[in-house]
């Protein structure tokens, strides 16, 4: 925290009030929770995605069907860098994802390349009615049309900045920060 | 972000000199290649665009099912070419029959061959990388694998663990590719069998010699129950199969009279009441089907790893996390 290289962007209490306004969006998005599923893209995704669910929860009752896919086979540039990337598994919820209304949850909202894959993933896995995308941060920088549904903030971002959603389960705590990249590294 | 596994390099000839942490990036690996298999559609477009050779000198069922299984649900094209129908009945050597195929333009190559050395031989000499499905008595890596992530699914760990090879480790390929991988992970080693069918110089590598199964029955965490190779056997290695049934057989009197229970693999086609008798084979001990599926993940897994890219642009990937 005290490293002057990190400026932070949102605290756990303005996660958590980011968390509380998009579940209430998705809830009203999809007229309720009916056939609704949370697909949170690994990792981070998976993290958002589950205090979403939790927040669903508490404000309607209904504990909603959630699973976690992992993109590293769909990528387009597994064959440009190397070695292999790690391969996650992907989980997909009891329910299946046959006429369900999916709502795709990642961190961070980049180049739009992720999202890409999870479509051509999901697209393998059955034939969903409807695909949302929620993500907690939009950062810019598109290199694909796409764009989110719903969004926790908007965070102008420079090209040597990097975004750090940070989580419970892999950083210990919550909250966004931005982050130097090293001049080296570029 | 996604971090980067330990590149395997060009070929999977060998798990004699693979360390510790490639042996188990690979079994980590497959883990999560086990799900595709269950899915609706079994495909994934990880390897869409290469092409992949399947050649195959000697008789292949499983094997060569599983690999090319593996290769179709990564999205591979793939061609199979067996000895009996190719140019190779017409006296070509295996060079040249490379080399042809280099000419069209492929990627890998699956080789079982019936010389030792055969894949080491032919992965210095075309720059598409091999995969070594069998070559004569050296070694067949990927069941060697396959029998690790079978035994870690059921127990857990492959560290301290104490596996008996059971049977004809001097013909077995699989036996060799087993015991490298085995010790480079930790697990106390033992071969069981005829004096006749134990190679010479095992003792050397720190392999623990039985030559009454009820001994090893009763030391094992693991029996690795070998095919009693029928068909490379001229001469007198056995007295008859009844008798080697009789006395190295895998039973279930055997097993029942073991201290604790025994996990039984057999990397087959077996030889039912033979090396392992029937109840055995279908009972509850054994994982034989088990390695069958975990098979497909495994050579996915090292196709994946195999067709990485490459290594200098390793910076590129960390840079590519965040998309």
């Amino acid at each position: 925290m005290a490293d002057d290289n990190r400026i932070p962007v949102m605290d756990e209490a303005d996660v958590h009030r980011a968390i509380a306004r998009m579940a209430r969006e998705i809830v009203e998005r999809n007229g309720g929770t009916e056939a609704l599923t949370l697909l949170g893209i690994h990792r981070r995704g998976t993290d958002i995605a589950s205090l979403l669910r939790d927040e669903i929860e508490r404000a309607t009752g209904e504990r909603i069907a959630y699973g976690s896919i992992d993109i590293t086979l769909y990528r387009d540039d597994l064959m440009m860098i190397g070695p292999a990337p790690v391969v996650g598994a992907s989980e997909l919820p009891p329910s299946g994802i046959d006429n369900r209304n999916i709502v795709i949850v990642d961190d961070v909202l980049y180049r739009g390349r992720t999202v890409r894959a999870a479509l051509d993933e999901i697209t393998d896995w059955g034939r969903p009615s409807r695909i949302l995308l929620c993500v907690l941060v939009d950062r810019g920088g598109r290199e694909l049309p796409i764009q989110p549904d719903i969004v926790g903030r908007e965070v102008p971002v420079m090209e040597n900045q990097r975004v750090d959603v940070l989580v419970p389960t892999l950083d210990g705590r919550l909250g966004v920060e931005l982050a130097f990249l090293d001049p080296e590294s570029k | 972000m996604n971090p980067s596994l330990l590149s395997l390099g060009k070929d999977l000839v060998s798990l004699e000199h693979v360390s510790r942490e490639q042996i188990l990036s690979i079994l980590d690996t497959a883990e999560p290649f086990k799900e595709i298999s269950e899915r609706r559609i079994k495909k994934v477009p990880v390897l869409r665009g290469k092409t992949i050779v399947n050649l195959f000198f000697e008789a292949s069922t499983r094997t060569r099912v599983s690999f090319e299984f593996a290769e179709k649900r990564l999205s591979a094209d793939t061609v199979n070419i067996a000895a009996s129908g190719s140019s190779v009945v017409k006296g070509e050597t295996l060079v040249d029959t490379a080399r042809n195929l280099e000419a069209m333009r492929i990627d890998m190559v699956v080789m079982r061959h019936g010389s030792s050395g055969a894949a080491r031989f032919l992965s210095e000499r075309i720059p598409s990388s091999v995969i070594n499905a069998g070559d004569g008595q050296h070694e067949h890596p990927t069941q060697a694998l396959l029998d690790l992530l079978t035994i870690r699914d059921h127990l857990g760990r492959i560290e301290g663990l104490k596996v008996c090879i059971v049977g004809d480790a001097l013909h077995s390929r699989v036996a060799r590719s087993n015991v490298y991988a085995l010790l480079t992970l930790g697990a106390e080693v033992a071969i069981c069998g005829p004096p006749t069918l134990m190679p010479p110089g095992i003792a050397d590598l720190g392999v623990t010699m039985f030559t009454r199964i009820e001994e090893a029955i009763e030391w094992a965490d693991v029996l690795n129950v070998l095919r009693l190779q029928l068909e490379r056997m001229h001469g007198g290695y056995v007295p008859s199969l009844r008798e080697y049934n009789r006395i190295w057989g895998v039973t279930t009197e055997r097993l029942e009279a073991a201290p604790k229970d025994v996990l039984v693999l057999h990397p087959g086609p077996m030889n039912r009441g033979v090396e392992i008798d029937s109840d055995v084979a279908d009972g509850p001990h054994s994982v034989i089907l088990n390695q069958v599926t975990n098979g497909v993940a495994i050579r996915m897994a090292v196709l994946y790893l195999l067709a990485g890219g490459q290594q200098e642009s390793a910076e590129a990937a960390k840079q590519g996390g965040e998309v």
